[in-house]
């Protein structure tokens, strides 16, 4: 053990915690224990209190660091997580540094959890003295603080990007806006209609794209991806590819006049979903913010046989360039927000629903392209050959949601959707109506009251997941129809319904590369492959990564509102850190002794936060403290054993590993004769 | 009268998840048995197979480790590498003569209290089972025989003073 047992002057506080504790621990046994069977460990003051975390509790601390000179300071009580700040205060108030405060659990770990008050005793005991030892290896530490720079990149173009980097911008703060594809506005830009309240879409979005595309502050880079990032919270390098448009977007005035001569027209599988063309050179649609239309090689007559250049020919400002190359940019920012949005279900997964197969299957977005009144069928709702209207139409909910053998979410926006495709039907044709849910889920404003108002409209509720979707006719009535079974559980009996048209709620998935992008910022997704919160609740747009917020549909399936909501509360993170100039951060990191360093480069290879650098002249490895996250693997991994980490140092962990073996459970106990 | 053996269990949870499912277990009221005391570690990647030998090298008959979920690391990848030196773990402890299975790995999700405290109940069954592991007196013992070796440096490379029982 160490010699700084005689050096070192340590106080133990055992808490009460009301009866929470000494229900099942005899504190008052523990407290005498402390002071009397480890002073020999330094412990000089030993106390029980009932709440340890009251102010007089505090102030108890603060009076024994003063008076009875404590250099160290073990509290048993709750989890660190819960008070380790609190108690760290009371010492920085006292004039000990906060980090020779060790707090051990003995609430949630030992009585919480335990029955026989003796067994729970000796263990807190064993906790304790694992504490003390650990505690007189502590160091005092002192925060890291990091220069936060002032701008912002936001990665993702839809409404809840937008959203951020507006309220960012508005500010007086500069916003570098990344989008992949030609034009902001995500998918919201694909919708006819928002529920509840049934605004067009586009009238509400479009201006909030428009302000964005022109806004002073906000750098607008669609066509373009985040090819690396580097550095950490404040002062992040990040390099962006801007794919090559072959439009010089100085000389461009969007005039349109190439898409409109464009020969080489093709189904447009993203924008309009698959049922609408567009041309090889196009923008995805008429609002597109920028305006610069993109030409897309794979499709492009010129690029296909090097023939054709209508578009250059006829440009009226030169401003086409087959010449073009993709482009690199580094931008410095301190924050980022990613709102990268979600994909959509592949319907053809569940093979027994037909689409792809039976032709009057559609998708739900199919069918938002097909009402939307600038979609490919100007708005009319008619079947896959383009002119017959719908006599009866099916609504399927969760495709691919609540379903174990897809997703075992709820995809949220469905329920909601789905109505309101009921009433788009009813609005544009005289079909009778049939949808078919698991459970209505329209919880938030205004929405079960949009329930009640389709109800009264007319449309047929059917309570149970549908089985098959078919074009075997059993009957004359079944005959030319698509035909859906399901179990009504409410009738409780099988149900055959002849439809028209069937309409798929597909469930929202996480985009196919989220993985790949959270690997890229340095954050985590979660098993089903959404963005995972530094908090599920309390911390929802912030991510384990400082520095690197997240928002909308990315963390999980949203509405519109909530991703509005959370494009606003992350930029508010970005600006309170940003408000703030620096940012002060755990000192957990790691350091390498440069002298005990072989230079053999293992642990350069642990590290995903790219914070260990080598240099190659001195043959030493060194660590990035603002980089470092302090997990402490290559502490672990070193082989010279030349790197330590703060606040969790093999002495540390040693000694604990001592004191909480010091202490041997009765090993044989007698066992009652049953 | 019979008597059962009581085991010491010592288990090391990462900062993000296990040690959050242990905090889970307490707020649930959760009962698992006494015999296992936890160490908190910012991740299992900070796990220094030495820990594992010391902890057993002061007398405990087992050894859990804890860490988040393949994929859902804090630190997202470093609970491979805890997978990687588990595994050579198991097999350095066995070549010392350790039952492998005295060393475990779960991984435990901060929502999972409830299967935390099922695995070290699991554990403290099998392990008094097994019966007392007594590695300082079996080492003593070895040492003796084999004459003094005080001062080597130990299983996993890394030069950690033999403990004094250890080397007594």
């Amino acid at each position: 053990m160490s010699d700084n047992h005689e050096k070192e002057r340590v106080g133990v506080y055992v808490c009460h915690c009301g009866t929470n504790i000494s229900a099942t621990v005899n504190v008052e046994d523990v407290a005498v224990w402390a002071r009397e069977d480890m002073s020999d460990e330094g412990v000089v003051v030993s106390r029980d209190y009932k709440f340890m975390c009251s102010s007089l509790g505090q102030e108890m601390i603060e009076r024994d660091i003063e008076e009875e000179g404590l250099t160290r300071v073990v509290v048993a009580a709750c989890s660190p997580h819960l008070h380790e700040a609190t108690f760290r205060g009371a010492c920085d108030r006292a004039g000990m540094n906060p980090y020779l405060c060790e707090l051990v659990s003995i609430r949630e770990q030992v009585s919480w959890v335990h029955t026989d008050k003796e067994a729970a005793t000796q263990k807190a005991k064993a906790v304790i003295s694992g504490g003390i030892e650990r505690v007189i290896e502590n160091e005092p530490l002192d925060p890291l603080f990091v220069p936060i720079h002032p701008d912002t990149l936001v990665v993702g173009g839809g409404i809840a990007g937008i959203q951020a980097a507006l309220e960012i911008a508005d500010s007086g703060k500069k916003v570098y806006l990344v989008e992949r594809d030609p034009s902001i506005g995500g998918h919201m830009a694909q919708f006819d209609k928002t529920f509840p309240t049934l605004d067009c879409a586009a009238c509400i979005l479009t201006p909030k794209m428009v302000t964005a595309g022109n806004h002073p502050n906000i750098e607008l880079l669609t066509w373009s991806e985040v090819e690396r990032v580097e550095g950490y919270v404040g002062n992040f390098v990040v390099t962006i590819k801007k794919k090559p448009r072959y439009v010089d977007t100085e000389l461009c005035t969007g005039c349109g006049i190439c898409w409109e001569k464009c020969p080489k027209k093709v189904i447009d599988t993203e924008y309009e979903a698959g049922v609408g063309y567009r041309t090889a050179v196009y923008t995805p649609f008429a609002q597109a913010v920028p305006k610069y239309p993109v030409i897309d090689p794979e499709t492009c007559t010129f690029f296909l046989n090097g023939k054709c250049k209508a578009c250059q020919i006829l440009c009226p400002t030169d401003a086409i360039d087959f010449e073009q190359k993709e482009e690199f940019i580094s931008v410095q920012v301190g924050n980022i927000i990613l709102a990268t949005g979600f994909d959509v279900f592949d319907a053809r997964r569940i093979p027994q629903y037909g689409y792809g197969r039976l032709a009057n299957v559609f998708t739900s977005l199919e069918f938002e392209r097909m009402c939307n009144a600038a979609g490919p069928t100007n708005g009319e709702i008619v079947l896959r050959d383009g002119v017959t209207q719908p006599k009866s139409v099916g609504i399927v909910h969760c495709v691919g949601s609540r379903d174990r053998r897809y997703n075992n979410y709820c995809s949220v926006i469905c329920c909601m959707s789905s109505l309101k495709f009921a009433h788009l039907v009813k609005e544009h044709t005289d079909a009778e109506i049939y949808d078919f849910y698991i459970d209505m889920r329209t919880a938030y404003k205004d929405y079960d009251e949009f329930y009640l108002r389709i109800m009264e409209e007319g449309t047929n509720f059917i309570r149970g997941r549908v089985a098959e979707i078919t074009d075997a006719a059993r009957n004359l009535e079944e005959e030319g129809k698509l035909i859906i079974q399901a179990e009504d559980t409410l009738a409780g009996r099988q149900r055959r319904i002849p439809v028209d048209m069937v309409i798929l709620a597909l469930a929202l998935e996480p985009r196919h590369d989220a993985n790949q992008v959270a690997k890229k910022f340095g954050i985590s997704c979660s098993h089903s492959g959404w963005f995972i919160e530094k908090h599920p609740k309390l911390d929802p747009v912030a991510t384990m990564t400082e520095g690197i917020f997240i928002a909308g549909a990315a963390t999980g399936p949203k509405d519109i509102p909530s991703s509005v909501a959370q494009g606003s509360a992350a930029a508010a993170r970005v600006l309170s850190f940003i408000g703030q100039g620096e940012i002060e951060l755990e000192p957990i990191r790691a350091t390498i002794n440069a002298q005990q360093c072989s230079g053999c480069r293992i642990c350069n290879t642990m590290c995903p936060f790219n914070a260990i650098l080598f240099h190659e002249d001195l043959m030493v490895s060194e660590i990035n403290h603002a980089l470092c996250q302090g997990c402490g693997t290559c502490v672990a991994a070193c082989p010279a054993g030349a790197i330590s980490g703060s606040g969790f140092s093999n002495e540390q962990i040693m000694s604990q590993i001592e004191g909480m073996m010091r202490l041997d459970m009765p090993r044989l106990v007698e066992m009652v004769p049953v | 009268m019979a008597e059962q053996f009581e085991p010491i269990i010592i288990g090391f949870t990462c900062n993000w998840c296990s040690y959050r499912a242990a905090d889970l277990a307490g707020t649930a009221r959760v009962k698992y048995p006494p015999n296992i005391r936890l160490i908190r570690l910012m991740c299992s990647g900070r796990l220094d197979p030495t820990f594992v030998l010391k902890a057993l090298a002061e007398g405990a008959d087992a050894v859990m480790i804890t860490g988040c979920h393949p994929g859902e690391c804090h630190y997202i990848e470093q609970n491979y590498k805890t997978l990687r030196r588990y595994l050579l773990l198991r097999r350095v402890v066995a070549q010392m003569g350790i039952e492998p299975e005295r060393v475990k790995l779960v991984w435990a999700s901060a929502a999972e209290g409830v299967k935390l405290a099922k695995e070290i109940e699991i554990l403290v069954e099998e392990i008094r089972a097994m019966g007392p592991l007594n590695w300082p007196g079996r080492m003593a013992h070895a040492q003796t025989a084999a004459g003094a070796m005080a001062g080597h440096t130990n299983g996993a490379g890394i030069s950690q003073p033999i403990p004094e029982e250890v080397r007594a």
